[in-house]
């Protein structure tokens, strides 16, 4: 059992479950496969399943038999990644994607890093455009624009060198020290911590300012001077 | 040389992307390139109307993916212009009938046919679009000067990115540049100040985009249209000639256009 298991990887993605396979011959793959599948009924039950079976030449046949398994089993095949071209066919033929989207890093992205401290920034050198998500457990700085509909959650400070006219959350976790500073200061929305308010009053001229939560409990944005 | 594919999409949906679609095929065509308009609004097809070639529909493109018929046979040729076809959407299917890869195969035929394949997308960001998109070497992005619709292009031009497709090229549509001289109206640098990509043209709000789609006749066909000509403007930027942008201002009276070119305004 073990060691059928290890001929399999399965990895979770944003729109389905990718089953990676070697080159081992296609049978003993799809046995491995389909007892890995009954061990685990309710893991599978309703997924949609996309293969990556390496240099397999499969046929007609072997897919048709395979979507067929599945389906008795309650899973979709929605794609059938390979790099032979004859297989690649076969699954164009049987109307699978051959190509599955690369995981996108823009949108939604979640920084998983282990024991992040005060110390640890993400830098992102890029304008975050409308639909995309960053949730990071430090600092943010973005050197960019951060279009409304983009959205920032910061476990700490967040820092834009551009225009900030999207969503930021500053100290996710509940650190009212954190402060949000933009060159042009006019977010949709913004957070620190548990305070929340609706859009700063607009800018007549952009100018550098820096929001924080002050003495009275609200948040509040100013000028940002230096020193 | 294998065509150029060129989807033109928009996210919000009425901004003008099927409008846009029918005049550049028409502007490229009469430039004798040879360009073949494919449908990609399964189930709302509208593209076939716009051309004026609603009546002459036999297959359609899920006929076309599903093997009931050759592509040729698909491929309807436009009244006027000898080398404009289109391939019209089913209108009693939906967009789950196609996927990208069979789009991609779909684009991959045409390519050695012809000298441009126009893809026009649905609106949204949904299955429909992501078959649009799929086969396109060059995107254009679609918008209207107003905010929603540029909100709607943002989050495109993001999606574009991620799929890398580039950011694609922006074309401005109904700029109506009287409102934007009170103010009432995004000016285009409002809108490209936001999105920052490629600008490919202004089309200026006209009356007789509206009447050519009810004819079946895109302005682009109208020499006077000025509409019609900022699409013919467009079509040879995507031919790669290098045109300058209409000055939309013009619309004003004789003597503030002779002030105008005396450089006094």
């Amino acid at each position: 059992m073990n060691e059928m298991n290890s001929l399999l990887q399965i990895k979770g993605l944003r729109d389905g479950l990718l089953v990676s396979l070697d080159d081992a011959p296609w049978d003993v793959q799809l046995a491995a496969l389909m007892s890995r599948v009954d061990a685990q009924p309710s893991f599978f039950q309703g997924a949609r399943l996309a293969l990556d079976v390496a240099s397999q030449v499969l046929k007609v046949d072997d897919l048709v038999s395979l979507r067929d398994q599945l389906s008795e089993r309650g899973i979709s095949l929605w794609a059938v990644i390979s790099e032979s071209p004859t297989t690649e066919h076969t699954s164009q033929l049987l109307g699978l994607a051959t190509r599955i989207s690369k995981p996108r890093p823009e949108e939604s992205r979640k920084f998983a890093v282990e024991d992040l401290g005060e110390e640890t920034a993400l830098f992102l050198d890029r304008t975050l455009r409308s639909g995309t998500r960053i949730e990071f457990g430090g600092h943010v700085v973005v050197l960019g624009d951060v279009n409304p509909g983009a959205e920032i959650v910061a476990e700490c400070n967040v820092i834009i060198w551009g225009r900030l006219r999207g969503m930021v959350h500053a100290g996710s976790k509940g650190n009212r020290k954190s402060v949000i500073c933009a060159l042009d200061f006019s977010p949709m929305q913004l957070r620190i911590a548990d305070v929340a308010s609706a859009a700063m009053n607009p800018q007549t001229q952009s100018r550098p300012q820096i929001a924080r939560i002050n003495e009275f409990g609200t948040l509040q944005a100013e000028n940002w001077s230096p020193g | 040389m294998p065509a150029q594919v060129v989807t033109v999409t928009s996210g919000k949906g009425g901004v003008g992307k099927t409008t846009a679609v029918a005049n550049l095929a028409v502007a490229l065509a009469s430039n004798g390139s040879k360009v073949v308009c494919i449908d990609g609004d399964i189930g709302l097809r509208n593209l076939d109307v716009i051309l004026g070639l609603e009546n002459r529909i036999v297959y359609d493109i899920v006929d076309v993916i599903e093997g009931r018929c050759r592509l040729k046979q698909a491929m309807i040729k436009d009244k006027k212009l000898p080398n404009l076809y289109l391939i019209p959407a089913a209108q009693t299917r939906d967009k789950n009938a196609v996927s990208a890869s069979d789009m991609n195969r779909l684009a991959k035929d045409l390519r050695s046919e012809c000298d441009f394949v126009l893809i026009d997308s649905p609106a949204g960001i949904e299955r429909g679009f992501k078959n649009a998109i799929a086969p396109a070497d060059r995107v254009l992005v679609v918008t209207n000067p107003e905010i929603s619709a540029v909100r709607d292009a943002d989050r495109v031009i993001g999606i574009l990115e991620a799929e890398d497709k580039g950011p694609g090229a922006l074309i401005i549509n109904r700029l109506n540049p009287a409102m934007v001289k009170r103010q009432e109206m995004l000016s285009a640098d409002d809108v490209l100040d936001l999105l920052a990509v490629e600008l490919i043209g202004i089309v200026p709000e006209d009356e007789g985009v509206l009447i050519g789609s009810n004819r079946g006749a895109p302005v682009a066909m109208d020499p006077k249209s000025r509409a019609g000509q900022a699409f013919r403007n467009i079509a040879r930027r995507l031919k790669g000639e290098d045109v300058p942008f209409l000055d939309l201002e013009s619309s004003g009276s004789l003597w503030e256009r002779i002030q105008r070119l005396a450089g006094r305004r």
